[in-house]
């Protein structure tokens, strides 16, 4: 097995494990806990190659200090690169233990065998445990040769029912996340953002605010503003009265042109995709064959959507002689240490992260810029801690966006109904703009509103296997001949970043939409059409068992209803998942999700339960996208400000949900997070043209859109 | 100030707050009773949810005062780690949590569900939650597990 990559930057065995004298062991990952299950899967794996009770480990997650830099968690490959380095780096440390435990008692390292954490001889019943080997001490060894992991017969835990780590502390409120820190003199901070992302501070009387009760501070700097209180409500308070007495210049306004317009007018670099990934070289032309039976073309649209966490973005800060402590939810502490080095100007040695629970954020939210807004009131009150958080309509108004986006399809079909060119072109904005280093430029959005503000880098495509806009754009499909582009358009009016799947929602709602468009085309039945060109035998058979097990419900032919499927193996490369979706469609054109089968192959299974949540959240979120999410903008700012402006699924919208898993204990463990998004989408597509014959290419389906391609049918 | 006296999770409080102040300051900050979420502030998420005289209420918008002579109990006067509600088992063992964020407040709604009507079917359950919003998707495990704390709670 080869080594994780994570090993490269931290070899030190002793920075992955630590064995404590108590009989408990800490493990590190630069990873953080976003609801995904990580740190019980972290510390079923753990506990499984070292062979001790789970309930013994204690998974410590991403901290500048103390943890392995893993960078960031997200595209669902937290279990691939920090799970097996945790998987080589626990069988690393048991077979030390044996071979410390060999010499200790004197018996052959054959004759040794583990029993939560104690090792006993079958000879002489001679034993000692690894605390009393370890407790406390180092390895002080790096991981550089081969590791033998367990294969899967040897395991005991793996794919079994595993512990509840966790839920305890979420079900009685006792577990802390970063809203609910608190530190003594801890004082309570709220921004107050200019009304359009262009305004510009003119005026603001702070005298008034001042004499607020237990008002401690306001910060200004250029157009960025908060307020220090004693007491939260304070802050709330203070933060409305700032608002109301601001006076901002709003002359500059939001480009409010239609964005599919602007999508394709506006400058744009483009890169073909080859193999999935796109490389910088020149775009082929466009090159169908002359002989095809038929050509069809469709246009699929997404609109702006957002991460839209339940929890609002917040994060502590103290700034005291020692420099910067901030405790933050951010999915990445180690480059966002270094954008806060870059706009406090401080060393980042004086700056150290922690990562804090959040609630679940689904890409990059606002936690990065939360974060920076609490650094920079820190710096206000030196020496005293403070809370930030932010309200929700900053929220819903500042975070970045997942892109709105353009595919463009066309396919040339021969006579039998076989696909022999395939043309896929994306236009969208960037999805990926974490904050990390960035030297004059920042990411961070308050960096954008100080008095000396730091401008958004410009963003450059990026090449490579599916990284973002082209992120599922190369159909999992043997056509004869396609041809895939990219298109990084700029100037777009919405501040965007990484939002769950990135590219690979709308691309597979467009690829797996398209496809039951031609299946219909050719009057061939949408699951044989598939598998004729599908000869990915995991694909092949997530298909089938989703499309197998949904004939077992209730199959309603009455006038209304439809089903639908999609399938697709995220990034080409990790979790397969299909869809199968019954709904119905009212006189009204409101859609209602009754039924949703997943079948899933996300290689080997560690913790079933946990990737059923992700798989089923992914689709349930997905759906909510499809059938109801758009961020709406006018010239003077961000029109959908909270949940009533950008409603999302409620309990009596979401389907029945059944969920099967292929396990592949041979493959490696693919992360699931990801995988049904694009799915959903298109199966609700197909679904819907089932129920009521109407295609619908443009996100979100409201009942409008469905009643607009009824009177335009 | 006035001092505003109110009954949290069976104890009698006399606090100095400006009475303006939602309740769920005076909960978090005031009470040390964390498990109660902040989610927008607004009555649209269901995040801050409290039993007050057994209904489940947002806490996150009205006025402490308005909850003196009432009695008002926190996901932390239900039950604790080592002594978890029926409710906060089923939830633990359909594992219906994932960021969790949204978990106690839809939990005070469901307590406050099942102690009126402790037999409801997956309708009534979603309609007692039509203003609770998850937005992890964790919808199947909840509705789940409020089918079996309904079914444990009634043997
Ligand atoms: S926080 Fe009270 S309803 Fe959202
Ligand atoms: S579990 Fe994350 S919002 Fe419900």
């Amino acid at each position: 097995m080869t080594l994780s990559s994570s090993f490269d930057i931290n070899p030190e065995l002793d920075s992955w494990l630590r064995f404590h004298s108590d009989g408990q062991i800490t493990v590190f990952t630069g990873k953080v806990e976003l609801g995904q299950k990580l740190i019980t899967a972290f510390s079923v794996i753990a506990a499984e190659e070292l062979d001790v009770d789970p309930g013994r480990i204690t998974v410590k997650t991403a901290d500048t200090m103390y943890s392995p830099d893993e960078g960031y968690t997200a595209g669902s490959n937290s279990m691939e690169s920090s799970g097996l380095a945790l998987r080589q780096a626990s069988a690393k440390a048991r077979q030390e233990l044996l071979r410390m435990a060999a010499d200790k008692l004197g018996e052959p390292l054959k004759s040794l065998s583990v029993t939560d954490g104690e090792i006993s001889s079958t000879s002489s019943g001679k034993s000692v445990t690894f605390w009393e080997l370890m407790g406390g001490r180092r390895f002080n060894i790096i991981i550089s040769d081969e590791v033998l992991p367990k294969t899967p017969d040897q395991y005991r835990l793996i794919g079994n029912k595993v512990p509840d780590i966790g839920f305890e502390g979420l079900v009685t409120g006792t577990t802390s996340f970063v809203h609910d820190l608190e530190l003594p003199g801890m004082l309570h901070v709220r921004v107050i953002r200019p009304p359009g992302y262009h305004a510009q501070l003119k005026e603001l009387n702070e005298v008034d605010v001042r004499k607020m009760a237990g008002v401690i501070e306001v910060v200004r700097d250029g157009r960025f503003l908060a307020v220090v209180c004693k007491r939260e409500e304070q802050a709330v308070w203070a933060a409305k009265r700032i608002a109301m007495q601001a006076v901002w210049d709003e002359s500059q306004v939001i480009n409010t042109e239609n964005i599919y317009v602007q999508l394709k007018k506006n400058t744009r670099q483009s890169l073909p995709v080859i193999g999935g990934a796109a490389e910088y070289s020149a775009v082929p032309p466009f090159n169908p064959p002359e002989n095809s039976d038929k050509t069809i073309s469709a246009t699929f649209q997404r609109p702006y959507q957002m991460h839209g966490s339940i929890g609002p973005s917040a994060a502590m800060a103290l700034y005291d002689d020692q420099g910067l402590k901030v405790w933050t939810h951010s999915q990445g502490v180690h480059p966002l240490c270094l954008a806060l080095a870059d706009v406090l100007e401080l060393e980042k040695d004086r700056i150290h992260v922690v990562h804090m629970p959040g609630a679940g954020c689904y890409g990059h939210n606002g936690a990065d810029d939360a974060a920076m807004d609490a650094a920079l009131a820190a710096r206000s009150v030196p020496g005293k801690p403070v809370l930030l958080k932010w309200e929700r309509v900053d929220e819903h108004s500042w975070e970045p966006y997942g892109s709105a986006m353009q595919v463009e399809l066309k396919a040339n079909l021969d006579e039998k109904g076989k696909v022999l060119y395939w043309n896929h072109e994306t236009y969208s904005d960037t999805h990926l703009n974490r904050p990390s280093a960035h030297g004059e430029n920042s990411r961070l959005l308050a960096a954008w509103h100080l008095q000396y503000p730091k401008s958004a880098p410009q963003v450059k495509p990026i090449p490579g296997p599916h990284t973002g806009i082209h992120r599922n754009a190369d159909p999992i499909y043997d056509f004869v001949e396609r041809r895939v582009i990219k298109h990084l358009v700029r100037d777009l009016p919405l501040r965007v970043s990484t939002l769950r799947s990135l590219g690979a929602y709308a691309n597979v709602f467009a690829i797996e939409s398209f496809i039951d468009e031609l299946a219909h085309a050719c009057c061939r039945n949408a699951l044989e059409f598939r598998m004729d060109h599908l000869s990915d035998d995991r694909a092949r058979a997530v298909l089938e068992a989703a499309v197998t097990k949904a004939k077992t419900g209730p199959d309603s032919k009455e006038e209304g209803h439809g089903r639908g499927f999609a399938v697709a193996r995220y990034k080409n490369a990790k979790c397969y998942a299909a869809v199968v979706i019954d709904l119905f469609v009212d006189d009204f054109g409101a859609i209602q999700l009754e039924r949703a089968v997943i079948a899933a192959d996300a290689g080997q299974v560690i913790d079933p339960e946990g990737l059923r949540s992700q798989l089923e959240g992914g689709l349930l979120q997905s759906a909510s996208w499809t059938l109801k999410e758009e961020v709406l903008f006018d010239e003077s700012g961000i029109v959908s400000q909270d949940w009533e402006s950008y409603p999302i699924m409620t309990f009596s919208e979401i389907p029945e949900v059944e969920t099967i898993l292929i396990d592949r204990p041979d493959c490696p463990p693919l992360g699931a997070g990801e995988a049904t998004q694009g799915p959903t989408a298109a199966a609700i597509s197909n679904a819907v043209f089932d129920a009521v014959g109407l295609r619908i290419r443009r996100i979100p389906f409201t009942p409008e859109r469905v009643r607009d391609a009824a009177t335009k049918a | 100030m006035a001092k505003i006296s109110i009954n949290v999770n069976g104890q009698e409080h006399q606090l100095d707050v400006d009475e303006r102040t939602p309740l769920i300051y005076v909960l978090r900050n005031d009470l040390g009773l964390k498990g109660t979420k902040l989610g927008c502030g607004l009555e649209q998420c269901g995040a801050c949810k409290v039993l007050v005289d057994g209904k489940a209420e947002f806490s996150c918008n009205t006025p402490v005062s308005v909850f003196e002579n009432r009695t008002v109990t926190t996901i932390e006067g239900i039950g604790t780690p080592d002594k978890l509600h029926p409710i906060q088992q089923a939830f633990v063992k359909e594992k219906a949590a994932q960021c969790g964020y949204c978990i106690p407040g839809i939990i005070m709604a469901i307590k406050a569900l099942l102690d009126v009507n402790p037999e409801p079917d997956r309708e009534t359950v979603c309609e007692a939650l039509s203003d609770n919003l998850c937005r992890c998707g964790t919808h199947p495990q909840i509705l789940k597990a409020a089918m079996r704390a309904a079914k444990e709670m009634c043997k």
